[in-house]
């Protein structure tokens, strides 16, 4: 048992310690993670917004969006989205004349991820502006709030409260998915892991170290999170 | 129809045979009302008369079936389709919504915005005035309703009467042309009631345009000076207080009103 764990100077950020590589790793899942994330909540505002507020058409195609999303293994979706929509981007810029570009496994990373988190944003936000009064739009129709006003003034910073729970679950779930991306090579801390620990046999050393590291994320986001859903339900009386 | 509102440009809301069907139910069969300035105009009738349908449709909360409305001297441009009316000019109807200020029965309070934010909102981002007059406006009303010192507080802290008149305030605070009030008191413990009535009372006596859907009785009978008793959608009566209530021609108003005797 020793053994295992009598290897810590791989972490180290000397020459011969994996300690920067292991940092950059983190630094590249932090990149994907908060890109995934803005593109998703984008998405998700924007799809919600057209499943409660679109006609026929844009409902069946977000529905249709959100099911497959959420019914296929995000693993599947990521080699789908990563190898064939590369590909297609390719072949449309052929077909538009184009030379074919490189796609930085970072964008589509982001991009891969951004469109998963965006389904299940949508739904998230969607059921937090369901649960906004009524009365509240309607007051601010009543004033004379153009749609636009009524979306940045009230509808968005009324639903924020409602979606923080499921919004920030969803921030812990992009950030371990930046891990899949592992699969079609991306070079985040997962991938960086395994590399170390299979070069160095240190299996515990590293795989430990990446959880730490992992668990560090979440604890700080935890903190993040709580203090924002403390300051957006300012206004409410606390329950009990 | 348009010359006769143009003529008199102190007509603040002006309808005319207004129709409201929701599917096969008519809750409106063709209710009229005009306001000149200064008017307090209440509108009264038992639940499901169709008066905070007909109140809700002089802003366009509902849209009418058919039927004219003007505020302040200005038609409304409507197209008629198959389901009813539809606004034509987005701009107008928010433009005109500006010059109606509309307090609610559930009062309708902004539950992210502090009293004086919510006081502040439609003047700073609908009528664009700058923070400092915005907040001046804010505090001159607050004041007017006796909440400054509740400023800065969330609606949610507030008891019912008090929401009530921030929601007052609010309405005041876009400096409308007409007051809206829809069943004011209804949503409040009866201990409530008085001091949200005081502070309409106060408003009616400075010659303020009001149009109230209410059912205190006693208070529509001090403060009107003209009032529609509705009845399945149609005015089945309508005059001057006095006429309402004390020279009462419909049998059906007669028993309605005499309950405050």
């Amino acid at each position: 048992m020793s053994d295992l764990f009598a290897n810590w100077h791989l972490l180290s950020f000397s020459d011969d310690g994996w300690g920067w590589a292991m940092l950059n790793g983190l630094f590249s899942t932090i990149k994907i993670a908060v890109g995934a994330y803005l593109l998703g909540l984008t998405l998700g505002l924007f799809g919600a917004l057209g499943k409660l507020h679109g006609g026929v058409v844009t409902r069946w195609l977000l529905e249709i969006y959100t099911t497959l999303i959420r019914a296929v293994p995000e693993l599947v979706l990521i080699l789908l989205l990563y190898y064939a929509g590369t590909g297609a981007i390719n072949q449309l810029l052929d077909l538009m004349g184009y030379r074919p570009i490189d796609i930085s496994g970072l964008v589509a990373g982001i991009a891969v991820l951004g469109i998963v988190q965006g389904a299940y944003a949508t739904e998230v936000i969607r059921g937090a502006m369901r649960a906004i009064p009524k009365g509240q739009i309607e007051a601010a129709q009543a004033f004379g709030m153009s749609s636009s006003t009524v979306l940045k003034r009230i509808t968005i910073p009324a639903m924020i409260p409602h979606a923080l729970p499921g919004l920030a679950n969803l921030w812990l779930i992009v950030m371990k998915d930046t891990a899949l991306l592992a699969v079609v090579g991306f070079s985040e801390l997962a991938l960086v892991t395994r590399q170390a620990a299979g070069l160095t046999q240190a299996y515990w050393v590293f795989f430990l170290a990446a959880g730490a590291l992992y668990l560090c994320l979440t604890l700080v986001s935890n903190i993040g999170f709580r203090s924002l859903e403390k300051h957006a339900r300012r206004g409410q009386p606390e329950l009990g | 129809m348009d010359s006769a509102i143009h003529r008199s440009s102190n007509e603040a809301v002006v309808v005319s045979n207004l129709h409201k069907n929701f599917g096969d139910l008519n809750v409106l069969q063709g209710v009229s009302l005009r306001a000149h300035e200064g008017d307090v105009l209440s509108i009264i009738g038992s639940s499901g008369s169709g008066k905070s349908t007909f109140l809700r449709c002089i802003n366009l909360l509902e849209l009418p079936t058919s039927g004219d409305i003007s505020v302040a001297g200005e038609a409304i441009k409507f197209t008629q389709t198959k389901k009813g009316l539809e606004p034509v000019d987005t701009k107008q109807v928010e433009r005109l919504r500006t010059k109606l200020g509309m307090v609610f029965q559930s009062f309708n309070l902004w539950a992210h915005m502090t009293v004086i934010q919510n006081v502040m909102e439609v003047p700073l981002h609908v009528l664009k005035l700058s923070k400092a007059e915005a907040r001046e406006r804010a505090e001159l009303y607050l004041n007017r309703v006796g909440l400054w010192d509740k400023r800065d507080q969330f609606p949610a802290f507030l008891s019912g009467g008090q929401q009530q008149r921030a929601a007052i305030a609010r309405a005041l605070a876009i400096e409308p042309r007409v007051m809206l009030f829809d069943e004011p008191t209804s949503a409040l413990d009866p201990e409530l009631v008085g001091e949200v009535l005081k502070v309409i009372h106060d408003l009616a006596n400075e010659g303020r345009t009001m149009i109230l859907v209410t059912h205190e009785m006693k208070f529509a009978r001090d403060v009107s000076s003209q009032v529609i008793f509705l009845h399945n959608g149609l005015v089945e009566e309508s005059g001057t207080s006095r006429q309402v209530f004390y020279e009462t021609q419909s049998e059906r108003c007669k028993a309605f009103v005499s309950s405050i005797h």
